[in-house]
């Protein structure tokens, strides 16, 4: 269906010739000031490959005149960083821990590397205020599952809990209901013993059948008195303090199951300095032992 | 093809093979679904099952009872009133699983589930984008182009029962990408996600609508093809070249819907990227801009600005596109050199991607005062603007410097949706509003009233949400890189997310208001579907092409 080229009444602009159900083309040139921004942007890129790391070739690709390299810019950029760190961070290198926290100076700046170092690696498990969740410990009380010294903090955020280092913290709670060490009346049983430990109301008769079994079973790490053993990382049964819940239904569960977190070992990936002044900051905000 | 006729030759071609096809997919699914020992997998192959009984039950039934009726001399319009339905549920859909996410984003403690797996933001949000790009979107597309290639082409889609096949093929694969994200199944690439089984049956489908579209533009009855039909084309191709190469897996076996890429690391984060930005280029532009320049010289009767240009930025924008990915992999392990290329090629885009803008836009010369009149065109050209001002910005964050401060955070988020709400979202908006009275005979829509308050309410929504993630955006990009004194950094992550609870509050805001903008349109179109008023002399209009005034004027 050929048509005549025809004038637009409106613009006054020739028409292609084309139409399609209805729809005609005017045969407007390139507007000017599109196609000068576009040469332009061709005309940057070409200098831009000119200037910097473009075009591979069969090995290697074009390094660019001026010679920039991402990799060396990052290079610098830490070195700079660490300068700009510095002397507080070759004082956290050759102090100990004690005199981290002594020196006034050296404590506000342990701080001020701590809290940072803190938000980015520990507060998705810990909280933003270290105060821990369900299955995650609280690090602002004076509860410790590991020990609350500084050394003792330093140790466990180097080597972890249950992680791939070799010196790793290690305990493992057994999964008396799901692995069938005990039956599930001897579990209540044992869910009334651990409430009673805590000094809460519980049933007497379930709490005197579970006496030879808490001895049996869980005294090896819980201690005789349920006050835990913190060498084994066996925790306190008589306080407040719940990694997994205080409830009932909560204890019974762990009982059952033998829930056991995993926190990794930071030793590969922080530097030592960064540690210490972690391990300072996590003591001074909690009832550090 | 002027005067529609009620003839027929007997049922549409390939009938038969399509019966025969359904009840040979509906017992391998049965029996996939019978010796799988993999959950997910045996409810997927039920689901293909179920839907591949219905489809032989009905071909079976239409053909004994004589139902299925091929009419070579007429346009196939029924498959066009299905696509405008199919779109407009799926429009619903998707934009409500955004709502929900959003709202998730707003209030996580709120809307937390852990008992209830599929509910988690991980899985809605796939399950958000694909129902928004891919079933809104690519229902969109498919119905636009079947109505588009037809009148251009004057010409009955080519392939006899095939078209169909593509509609429900694609409505499929939409419900098995969907039901396959809810059940955690994935393979854990952005807007790639549907396992290695639901490409293959997508690859399926894909190939059909790629031949049909071809054939109907073989059979043509016009000497040229007209521009809309060469970005509809570069859209099937591409998608398909784009979806072959990314979903490239080996799966764990053939009754497991696990598998492994067959690329891995940095290329496979490059191939990734070259899939996910020209998934935006050929999917979310190049189509669009197809529908484009047919429905806004239609709508407002006015011919396409310069034929020149709408040659020249078709094939700028088909060899620069390709090139533009690395800009997602700034500063990653990508080598340097591949991350300038992607930032040169983008920033040489923006002007081939503005070239639709200027056409778009222009086109309007001599009727400029339809904006006031007509709120359709309006949408139409508030779509173009959305265009231009995406496409500008797009370039900017591609540049290096730039994206440093906005990568990874919500100015992304943002720019995103000011191209899929504004630009995507409203184009189709607008192209629906074109076809629902031609398709169904009416002579318009049922209020156009209704259009209005669609028009401002998601116009709103859309501001308030772009508005709040350039902000949300920008200001968590300072506060990750904000060093305190000592050197360290300021912010923990967490607290750059509380920061923005406010933001993402508007956001959830602009995204419901978009959402009732479109819930407002479902029902404007249901009362001019059910709107008793038959106008013929519109549907000359629309059958008819000598009757259009644009020629009547010459």
């Amino acid at each position: 269906m050929a048509h005549e080229k025809e004038t637009d009444e409106v613009t006054g602009v020739e028409t292609t010739g084309h139409e399609w159900d209805g729809i005609r083309e005017l045969d407007n040139p390139l507007p000017r000031w599109w196609l000068w921004i576009w040469y332009v942007s061709i005309a940057w890129a070409i200098v831009y490959w000119v200037l910097m790391p473009a075009w591979p070739g069969v090995s290697g690709y074009t390094k660019g005149i001026l010679g920039q390299s991402d990799r060396v810019a990052v290079g610098k950029e830490l070195k700079a960083l660490e300068g700009h760190r510095g002397e507080g961070a070759a004082l956290l290198r050759t102090a100990s821990l004690e005199q981290i926290e002594k020196d006034p100076k050296l404590s506000a700046y342990a701080q001020q590397v701590g809290q940072s170092i803190f938000g980015d690696n520990c507060a998705t498990c810990h909280g933003i205020g270290g105060t821990g969740g369900k299955g995650y410990a609280n690090l602002r009380d004076d509860v410790w599952l590991w020990g609350g010294k500084l050394e003792d903090i330093q140790y466990t955020i180097t080597h972890g809990v249950r992680s791939n280092d070799a010196e790793t913290r290690f305990s493992a709670m057994p999964a008396f209901g799901r692995d069938e060490m005990l039956n599930t009346a001897q579990i209540d049983d044992l869910t009334e013993y651990v409430v009673k430990l805590s000094g809460r109301q519980a049933d007497a008769a379930a709490v005197g059948r579970a006496a030879p079994l808490f001895e049996a079973q869980c005294v090896a790490c819980h201690g005789v008195d349920g006050k835990g053993v913190q060498e084994m990382g066996g925790p306190d049964l008589t306080d407040a303090d719940w990694l997994y819940g205080a409830d009932r239904a909560d204890i019974r569960s762990q009982i059952f199951s033998g829930n056991g977190g995993v926190m990794p070992a930071w030793g590969g990936r922080l530097s030592p300095e960064t540690i210490k002044a972690l391990s300072v900051y996590i003591h001074a905000n909690a009832g550090g032992q | 093809m002027s005067a529609p006729s009620l003839t027929s030759s007997g049922p549409p071609a390939g009938s038969k093979v399509l019966l025969i096809i359904s009840v040979l997919g509906a017992f391998l699914a049965v029996l996939g679904a019978g010796l799988t020992h993999d959950t997910i997998f045996r409810l997927q192959a039920g689901t293909f099952a179920i839907a591949a009984i219905i489809a032989g039950f009905v071909l079976s039934s239409g053909l004994a009872g004589g139902k299925l009726q091929d009419h070579p001399d007429q346009y196939s319009d029924n498959i066009i009133k299905a696509g405008v339905i199919a779109t407009m549920f799926w429009a619903a859909a998707g934009l409500l699983a955004g709502v929900v996410i959003a709202a998730q984003l707003s209030w996580p403690n709120l809307l937390f589930f852990p008992e209830a797996g599929w509910t988690n933001f991980g899985r809605l949000r796939p399950l958000h984008t694909s129902a928004v790009i891919f079933a809104f979107g690519g229902n969109a597309l498919i119905a636009t182009s079947f109505w588009v290639v037809q009148r251009t082409c004057k010409a009955r889609l080519a392939g006899g029962i095939t078209p169909w096949f593509v509609f429900w093929g694609y409505q499929l694969f939409i419900v098995l990408a969907a039901t396959g994200y809810l059940m955690g199944a994935t393979q854990g690439k952005e807007y790639a996600e549907p396992v290695w089984y639901t490409d293959i049956w997508l690859t399926i489908v894909w190939v059909a609508y790629l031949l049909v579209f071809l054939g109907t533009i073989w059979k043509r009855k016009e000497p040229h093809i007209y521009v809309a039909n060469w970005f509809y084309l570069a859209f099937i191709v591409t998608i398909a070249l784009l979806h072959l190469v990314n979903n490239a897996a080996v799966p764990v076996g053939w009754l497991n819907h696990r598998s492994y890429g067959a690329m891995s690391g940095v290329q496979d984060a490059l191939t990734q990227w070259w899939y996910g930005h020209n998934a935006v280029g050929f999917f979310l532009t190049a189509g669009f801009l197809a529908m484009m320049y047919y429905f806004v010289p239609k709508r407002v009767e006015r011919p396409v600005y310069s034929y020149r240009l709408s040659i020249v930025h078709f094939w700028a924008l088909i060899f620069i596109y390709i090139w533009a990915g690395p800009h997602h992999l700034h500063y990653t392990a990508l080598p340097q050199w591949a991350q300038t290329l992607g930032m040169t090629f983008s920033i040489m885009l923006w002007m081939p991607s503005w070239g639709g803008m200027i056409n778009g836009l222009m086109t309007l010369s001599g009727a400029w005062d339809k904006l006031r009149t007509d709120p359709v065109v309006r949408m139409m050209v508030v779509a173009i603007a959305f265009y231009g001002m995406a496409t500008f910005e797009g370039p900017v964050m591609s540049i290096r410097a730039v994206n440093a401060l906005s990568h990874y955070t919500d100015w992304t988020i943002g720019h995103v949706h000011s191209g899929a709400l504004g630009w995507n979202g409203f184009i189709t908006f607008g192209a629906i509003y074109c076809m629902v009275p031609w398709l169904w005979k009416k002579k318009a829509m049922y209020s156009n009233k209704l259009i209005e308050w669609h028009f401002w309410i998601a116009t709103t929504g859309i501001l308030l949400y772009i508005a709040a993630m350039w902000v949300s955006g920008i200001m968590e990009g300072l506060m990750w890189r904000e060093y305190t004194p000592q050197g360290f950094l300021a912010y923990s992550f967490i607290e750059t997310v509380s920061a923005k609870h406010i933001e993402n509050v508007i956001r959830t805001i602009g995204g419901l208001m978009f959402l009732t903008g479109a819930l407002i349109m479902i029902v404007n179109i249901w009362k001019t579907i059910t709107s008793p008023e038959l106008d013929l002399a519109a549907a000359e209009l629309t059958d008819d092409t000598s009757a259009t005034p644009a020629t009547a004027n010459a």
